[in-house]
């Protein structure tokens, strides 16, 4: 697997010193910055417009805050973001705790390891298979009551209990953290690259501090900064979550989310003006959420400033490892079970109450929809895989752009690169729509490219930019000192050592991508069915059989890539292992 | 393609300009419209939850391309609504043709909202010429969609009544009027519920409700006011606020949808629920959603009744194709598969002595399903009230119960 320096010949040293080239490389960042904001400005744009009373197409000519008055005045509005604050800030705080907790108190053990390897691919099964499996296990008639009725619990038929769509919407808050968790976890392990874990913690131990005390205080104060916009992306995406919110949330009223979609397809076309002022309300929350979380990081970090200075030692935290590890596993095994939930149904003809297996089994609804199924795997699979080369060019590009150029790339970069995540969907969706159509792009598959590659991007940036930036410079140096040019040793020597992380980064970039439904429903335009709009289509008919199928198979098919990509050894020898994803 | 469309367009509306019962009549360029309609791709927006439903379109989709070189497309919805966003947003970008909905399932207030916006083609309907066919007569509902007069501009499909469902196995006498509800779910607290408005089925009953409780049933066909709502609808109110303690969850959450519901019915969390078709129980049995013992039954003094239909937004790129498909959606043939209990069970809209002797003979011969409910035994249809109920009905509630 070594690249082979050898083969650096002297043609490569007379390239290197030949005819300059055009530095196509230098566009490359403003093309990837073009290619992000535009969509998302003018996205906006379309959203504020009629928030502000200003659509012609409906009528609206004038601004003015009507649609803000009705917005305010409606009565679903303050249960609806109670709801919405409880269950996203709930979930962004305790997957936060739950992931700082685990990697304090159980880094280096074996069972760190394991979860570690079976975090990766739940982060690929699609939020919505998650909720249609969760929805079922949680239910009054579902899995885990079947397992304990009658014989256990007396309920010959189902108790009337709201443990899905309870009212304080705990049930979206697992399902929110059994999805955040691996994100959150992955994100960590990819920042700790870039501190000297191993070399703290030897610090850290020689001068007494116990293993989790010692992480907290000499690892965390410098791993934090690195995760910060991951956890910012997941409080916003846990404010605007709309089909994890259908499956689990109550429905009366539901959170802001899918109370904003409900208003967005309302039949009175007149209800988007106010749905249209609850998508900037909703921006609103979102950015005074991370605001809030800011003010907290501050003040939280002058206290542990003075909890570390006062150079406690702390004990083997051995009890959070316990707590910490048995929470993760219990997430895992959740994940798991929905899984088996959705796969159970998707060959189960009858399966009612109390029954803890179905009872009638049938292989009929595979064969049914095998066509159907080929093609759309198709959809998916090209329409992620082209999602995910995009990207990877455009990271690939912007990287070495910054690394010929000696460039470092502020903060304030990062922000952009991350601004696809931390807007609601739904506030530039509508706008993005018309944008398309007006180009004539909609319904057309470079639309349909684009609109997935706003989420896409930012995941394979993320997880591509750390390995590449930390590939010891040495090797390019050898080979720049052998003859070789810049592009040879970007082809030759860096992509070869980096495959392992550009392979994962495509797998994170094909499940983001296949996970999509709204912005595939908007620059579609119907004419491409993907698995995810398929099983979201039929989930309204709320039949398990065929949910669960569709669940099943949106939920393999992003994982096929990341299987695929596990494989692949490690350059060992030449490099420090990549650290994207593992 | 685009002159020929606006030719059409032309054509279509002065042969059916005339609305009137009588003037169904067949188009002269008729056969034109075929001709042109060949070759072309028709995106028939049409809700996709339902596994029978997607295969009948399918099978609508075989049909008409070895009939008509026609390719039929479903775009399955999760909800109607995604349509009309979507047609809405190529108006707001000024685009006038080659939009990217040609057919769409549609009624009641998406109609109205999309006719009112003037988004939708036509009229057309009138002018198809199995539009003959249809039972304008006994069936009111296929020309005037929630009170709003259609106009032309939406085909008839299928017709709908509520009808209850409940579990035999399990409730031998269904209640069978408002004050049997109550007093129904006073004696099985938590076994009933209903789907929560703005979903149409949920919306349909409270419409139910109030006919069932409202003094001057008369009052309402016309419009809601400030003046009659309040009082009209108080009995239904405090109904409500009896009933909804003893509404599974204790009324605190509703389900979704009528689907949802009768996923509740098959899980045993529920014992009644309600259907727009009256085929639903008869076609979940059969499919294995239901289980054998479940039947339906209607409310003493009728249950309201309406018809879906299918229309071409205005800027539809295969106009032509789609009222071809929308022509052929009313053939005996299509209609005749839309009502057999095993295939989708959906009545159909067409009169039976319009059609030819071989025609009836074969709706005669289809068999019911074991619970479905005989034109007899459905009973009268009550004829839904002005939408101006419906709307102030689920603002009323929203402010009520949605908190």
């Amino acid at each position: 697997m070594a690249p082979p320096l050898r083969q650096v010949s002297v043609r490569g040293a007379l390239a290197a010193h030949g005819r300059p080239q055009p530095d196509l490389l230098k566009a490359v960042p403003a093309l990837t910055l073009a290619v992000f904001l535009a969509p998302i400005v003018a996205g906006l744009l379309g959203t504020l417009l009629p928030a502000f009373g200003y659509l012609p197409a409906l009528g609206g000519t004038e601004i003015g805050l009507d649609p803000w008055r009705r917005l305010l005045l409606a009565p679903e509005l303050p249960a609806a973001l109670r709801l919405t604050l409880t269950s996203g800030l709930g979930a962004s705080v305790a997957s936060v705790v739950i992931v700082i907790a685990f990697c304090a108190a159980a880094h280096g053990t074996r069972l760190f390891r394991t979860l570690e390897r079976l975090l990766a691919p739940l982060l690929a099964i699609p939020h919505a298979a998650v909720a249609i499996g969760l929805a079922f296990l949680l239910a009054p008639s579902g899995w885990l009551v079947r397992l304990l009725s009658p014989w256990a619990t007396g309920w010959t038929t189902p108790p009337d209990l709201a443990t899905v769509q309870d009212p304080l919407g705990l049930a979206l808050t697992v399902g929110l953290v059994v999805k955040e968790v691996p994100y959150l976890l992955l994100m960590t392990l990819a920042a700790s690259g870039q501190v000297e874990v191993k070399e703290s913690l030897a610090i850290a131990r020689s001068l007494g501090y116990g293993s989790m005390t010692g992480w907290l205080k000499a690892v965390l104060p410098r791993l934090y900064p690195q995760i910060r916009l991951p956890i910012y992306a997941v409080i916003a995406y846990s404010l605007s979550v709309v089909d994890m919110a259908l499956l689990l949330a109550p429905a009366t009223p539901p959170p802001l989310a899918p109370l904003l979609l409900r208003w967005f397809n309302d039949p009175d076309l007149a209800t988007r003006f106010c749905a249209a002022a609850g998508a900037i309300l909703q921006l609103l929350i979102v950015i005074a959420a991370i605001a809030a979380w800011r003010g907290a990081e501050v003040v939280l970090g002058r206290l542990a400033r003075v909890w570390i200075a006062g150079g406690g030692r702390g004990g083997s935290g051995q009890a959070i490892r316990i707590a910490a590890g048995g929470t993760i596993l219990l997430l895992v095994v959740l994940a798991l079970a929905a899984l088996a939930a959705n796969a159970l149904w998707s060959v189960a003809e009858r399966w009612r109450y109390p029954a803890i297996l179905p009872t009638e089994w049938a292989l009929a609804r595979w064969q049914h929809h095998a066509g159907e199924l080929g093609a759309l795997v198709w959809t998916t699979a090209a329409l992620g895989a082209t999602a995910a080369l995009c990207a990877l060019g455009l990271t690939l590009g912007c990287l070495e752009n910054e690394q010929r150029h000696g460039l470092h790339v502020s903060n304030r970069g990062l922000w952009l690169i991350y601004t696809p995540l931390l807007v609601p969907q739904m506030s530039f969706l509508f706008g993005l729509q018309v944008l398309l159509v007006g180009a004539g792009l909609d319904g057309g598959w470079i639309g349909l490219v684009w609109s997935h590659l706003l989420f896409v991007l930012p995941y394979v940036f993320l997880s591509l930019a750390d390995p590449f930036r930390r590939l010891d410079e040495r090797y390019a140096r050898s080979a720049r000192c052998l003859g070789a040019s810049s592009n040879r040793v970007f082809w030759r020597i860096k992509l070869p050592m980096l495959r392992r992380p550009v392979l994962a980064a495509f797998a994170v970039g094909f499940a983001v991508s296949a996970a999509q439904y709204l912005p595939t429903l908007f620059a579609g335009a119907g004419r491409f069915a993907t698995l995810t709009t398929e099983a979201v289509g039929l989930a309204a008919g709320a039949d398990r059989r065929v949910i669960g199928l569709y669940a099943l198979v949106q939920s393999l098919l992003p994982l096929l890539p990341f299987v695929l990509a596990v494989p692949v050894p490690r350059v060992r020898r030449l490099g420090r292992p990549a650290q994207a994803l593992r | 393609m685009r002159r020929i469309s606006a030719l059409m367009l032309l054509a279509a509306s002065t042969v059916a300009r005339p609305v009137s019962a009588d003037t169904a009549t067949t188009p002269l360029d008729w056969p034109q419209t075929v001709a042109a309609a060949r070759g072309q791709t028709v995106y028939f927006n049409a809700w996709g939850g339902s596994e029978r439903i997607n295969d009948y379109i399918a099978w609508v989709g075989e049909r008409v391309a070895a009939d008509f070189g026609i390719t039929l497309k479903q775009v399955k919805l999760a909800d109607t609504a995604d349509a009309v966003a979507r047609v809405l947003a190529e108006k707001t970008a000024g685009k006038s043709s080659g939009g990217s909905v040609d057919l769409i399932w549609i009624n009641g207030e998406n109609f109205a909202s999309m006719k009112a916006q003037a988004l939708l083609f036509g009229p057309f309907a009138e002018a198809l010429p199995n539009n003959r066919l249809v039972d304008t007569a006994a069936k009111p509902t296929t020309r005037i969609d929630f009170t709003v007069p259609t106009d032309g501009l939406e085909s008839p499909w299928g017709m709908a009544q509520i009808v209850f469902l409940y579990d035999t196995a399990r409730v031998t006498q269904p209640p069978r009027d408002m004050a049997q509800f109550l007093a129904w779910a006073t004696a099985h607290p938590g076994r009933f519920t209903y789907p929560a408005p703005p979903d149409f089925t949920g919306s349909t009953f409270l419409k139910q409700a109030l006919y069932g409780l409202v003094a001057d049933r008369a009052a309402l066909q016309q419009p809601a006011t400030d003046g009659n709502f309040d009082a009209a609808t108080a009995p239904l109110w405090e109904w409500l606020d009896r009933l909804h303690p003893l509404l599974w969850r204790g009324g605190h959450t509703f389900p979704q949808n009528d689907q949802a519901q009768r996923q509740l019915l098959d899980d045993g969390e529920i014992d009644i629920s309600l259907s727009f078709n009256p085929g639903e129980a008869s076609s979940a049995i059969a499919q294995g959603l239901l289980p054998p013992t479940v039947r339906t039954y209607v409310l003493d003094g009728g249950t309201i009744g309406n018809t879906h239909f299918v229309a071409i937004p205005f800027d539809a790129t295969a106009k032509e194709a789609a009222m071809v498909v929308a022509d052929f959606l009313l053939s005996p043939e299509a209609q005749l598969r839309k009502q057999d209990p095993s295939l989708w069970g959906d009545p159909t809209v067409l009169a039976m002595d319009k059609l030819d002797p071989a025609d009836r003979a074969k709706f005669t011969a289809l068999p019911l399903g074991v619970a479905t409910l005989s034109p007899a035994e459905l009973g009268p249809v009550l004829l839904e009230p002005h939408p101006s109920w419906m709307t102030r009905l689920e603002a009323e509630w929203r402010r009520r119960y949605a908190k």
